[in-house]
C-alpha cells in the first residue's frame, strides 16, 4: 500500500535473517570443523519515479530525478572458510586439516559429501567412520588386534599389530578441494555437498597441489569468533529496532490522516 | 479552498516519498558498501490567474552520500574495501562497466572473480579477471592480485591481474535502478592509481542511523502539519457552507 512501509519491512526481514545466521554461528561455537556463515545484503531495485534530465520546458531539463529505493534483500548466506583453531585431544583417530581441503565421506546412498570434521571413530567392522557412522572414502580398515594407529602428515595410516615390531600401512587419507568452497551446500551433520557453484571436486594426497596437511591427535575447532558474533547481534538488534520504528512512524502518519480527515 | 487543499496535499504526498527514501536507507544499514540516498525538496511555483500564492513541493533524489562507511575487519582474504574515495569496476548485468563499493568477492567455479551479487570484477584492461586454482591469494594496495597457485611453494607468487579502481570527479557518477553506479554520460571512467584498496576488511553501509532516525521524526511531524492544513481547508469549506445555509 505504502512504499515507506514496505521498504522498512524488507529491513526487518533482512535483520531477521542476519540474526538467524548469527544464532546458528553462536550455537555451533563448539562444533568441530564448523565454518561460520555470513548474510550478504543487496539494495533492492530503485523505482524511477521521475527521470533525471527529463525536459521541464523546451530548453530546460530537470537537474534531479526521483529514485525511490524499495529496501534490501538477502542475496546469500555464505560460509567463511578460514582456518579454525586446532585443539589437541591426543585421541589417535582425531585428525585435523591444516590448510585447504576436506575429507571425503561416503553417504549411505553412495554419494559423496565433504567435511572438515576429522573426529573419526571405528565401526564394528573396524572401518574409519564419522561420528554419524558414515565411512571415509577411500575406506580405511583398521585390522583387529592393532596396538596403535599412526596417521602421518601426508594422511598415511599405519598400525602396529600385536607381536610385530614394524608398523603396517593400511591406507592413506585423501583430501578434496574445490575452487569455490563457499559454493558448497551445507547438509547438516558437519557435511557439505558439491554443487555447480563449488566447481568439481579435486581429490589428492595431503600436502600436495596446495592441499593442507593432516594432524593426528587434534580436532579443528569452529572458526566462530564469539565476540564478533555478539557485536553482530547487538548491531542486528538495533537495526531491527530502527526499522520497526520506521514502520510504526509510517503507520502513525497514515493513522493521523485517517483520524484528521 | 480547493487550491489550498491541493498545495497541502502535494506537501503531504512528497513528505511520504521522502519518508520512503529514508526508510530505504534504514533498511540498508547492514548492506556492504551501501551509499545513502539523499532526497531534497524543491519548490515549484504555479503560474496562473489570481494571487500568486501557490507553490507546490516536489521531492527529488539529489544523489548519494559519498562519505565512507566504517571498515569492518573480517579476516577473509577475498574481502576488500576501497580506502577513501574511489570505486571498484565491475561488469553490470547489461555487459557494460559499472561501479560498486561492495568488496565481498568470491571466485566462481570457472575461476572468475565476482562480487557477492554476481557481477564479474573488471581488470585494468576492462576484462573479467580469471583466478587460477590457488593456495593463497593477496590483494595489494593498488588492486594487484597475486596468488600462490596450487602445487607451488609460497615463494613463487604469480600476479594474475589488477582490479580496475576508478575515482571520477563528484557529480559525474550516479546510481542506476539496479543499485550499481555508472557514469552519467554513459562513458567509462579511467583507472586511477591513487585509489587504495584494503584487504581483509569490508566497508559497512554509510547510513548515519542517528541522523536517519531524527530525519524520520522530522518528516513525520512535517507530514502532520500538511494534514492539519488539509483539515483546516476542509473546516474552512464546511464553515462556508454553514454560512450559506442560514
Amino acid at each position: 500500500m505504502n512504499p515507506a512501509l514496505w521498504a522498512a519491512k524488507t529491513g526487518l526481514d533482512a535483520q531477521q535473517t542476519r540474526l538467524a545466521v548469527t544464532s546458528n554461528n553462536l550455537a555451533n561455537v563448539s562444533t568441530s570443523g564448523f565454518k561460520k556463515g555470513r548474510a550478504v545484503f543487496e539494495d533492492l531495485l530503485y523505482q524511477n519515479v521521475r527521470q533525471v534530465g527529463g525536459s521541464t520546458s523546451q530548453d530546460t531539463e530537470a537537474p534531479s530525478g526521483v529514485h525511490l529505493g524499495t529496501g534490501v534483500r538477502v542475496v546469500a548466506t555464505e560460509k567463511l572458510y578460514t582456518q579454525g583453531g586446532l585443539s589437541q585431544t591426543d585421541n589417535a583417530l582425531d585428525v585435523a586439516v591444516e590448510g585447504r581441503g576436506f575429507f571425503q565421506i561416503q553417504l549411505p546412498d553412495g554419494t559423496n559429501a565433504y567435511t572438515r570434521d576429522g573426529s573419526f571413530q571405528l565401526s564394528a567392522q573396524g572401518q574409519l567412520v564419522t561420528s554419524s557412522g558414515y565411512t571415509v572414502n577411500p575406506g580405511i580398515t583398521i585390522p583387529e588386534g592393532s596396538q596403535s594407529v599412526t596417521i602421518g602428515r601426508d594422511g598415511v595410516v599405519s598400525v602396529r599389530l600385536a607381536g610385530q615390531g614394524t608398523p603396517v600401512q593400511v591406507g592413506q587419507l585423501q583430501l578434496t578441494d574445490f575452487i569455490n568452497p563457499a559454493g558448497l551446500q551445507p547438509l547438516g551433520e558437519n557435511l557439505l555437498a558439491e554443487t555447480v557453484a563449488s566447481g568439481p571436486a579435486q581429490t589428492g594426497t595431503p600436502g600436495q597441489n596446495g592441499l593442507g596437511l593432516t594432524t593426528q591427535g587434534s580436532v579443528e575447532g569452529s572458526n566462530v569468533n564469539v565476540v564478533e558474533e555478539l557485536v553482530n547481534m547487538i548491531e542486528t538488534q538495533r537495526a531491527y529496532e530502527m526499522n520497526s520504528k520506521a514502520i510504526s512512524t509510517a503507520d502513525q502518519m497514515l493513522e493521523y490522516v485517517n483520524n484528521q480527515l | 479552498m480547493d487550491r489550498m487543499l491541493y498545495v497541502a496535499m502535494t506537501g503531504a504526498k512528497e513528505t511520504m516519498r521522502a519518508q520512503t527514501v529514508n526508510n530505504h536507507n534504514l533498511a540498508n544499514v547492514s548492506t556492504t558498501g551501501f551509499r545513502a540516498d539523499l532526497a531534497a525538496f524543491q519548490s515549484r511555483a504555479v503560474d496562473g490567474s489570481g494571487y500568486a500564492s501557490r507553490v507546490y513541493a516536489t521531492n527529488g533524489t539529489v544523489g548519494f552520500d559519498k562519505n565512507s562507511g566504517a571498515m569492518l575487519s573480517t579476516g577473509r582474504d577475498l574481502d576488500v574495501a576501497v580506502n577513501g574515495d574511489g570505486w571498484i569496476a565491475v561488469q553490470g548485468p547489461d555487459g557494460k562497466e559499472a561501479y560498486t563499493r561492495a568488496g565481498d568477492l568470491k571466485v566462481d567455479p570457472t575461476g572468475q572473480l565476482m562480487t557477492a551479487t554476481g557481477q564479474p570484477v573488471l581488470s585494468d584492461g576492462g576484462a573479467p579477471i580469471n583466478i587460477p586454482p590457488y593456495t593463497s591469494i593477496f590483494f595489494a594496495r593498488d588492486g594487484s592480485i597475486s596468488v600462490v597457485a596450487q602445487g607451488q611453494t609460497p615463494d613463487t607468487t604469480a600476479t594474475v591481474g589488477r582490479i580496475k579502481l576508478v575515482n571520477p570527479p563528484d557529480g559525474q557518477i550516479e546510481r542506476g535502478d539496479d543499485g550499481l553506479f555508472r557514469m552519467k554520460d554513459g562513458s567509462t571512467a579511467a583507472s586511477d592509481a591513487t585509489v587504495k584498496l584494503d584487504s581483509g576488511v569490508l566497508e559497512s553501509s554509510n547510513v548515519n542511523t542517528a541522523e536517519a532516525m531524527v530525519h524520520m521524526i522530522e518528516l513525520a511531524r512535517q507530514f502532520e502539519m500538511q494534514v492539519k492544513a488539509i483539515r483546516t481547508a476542509e473546516e474552512n469549506g464546511s464553515a462556508a457552507s454553514q454560512l450559506l445555509r442560514i
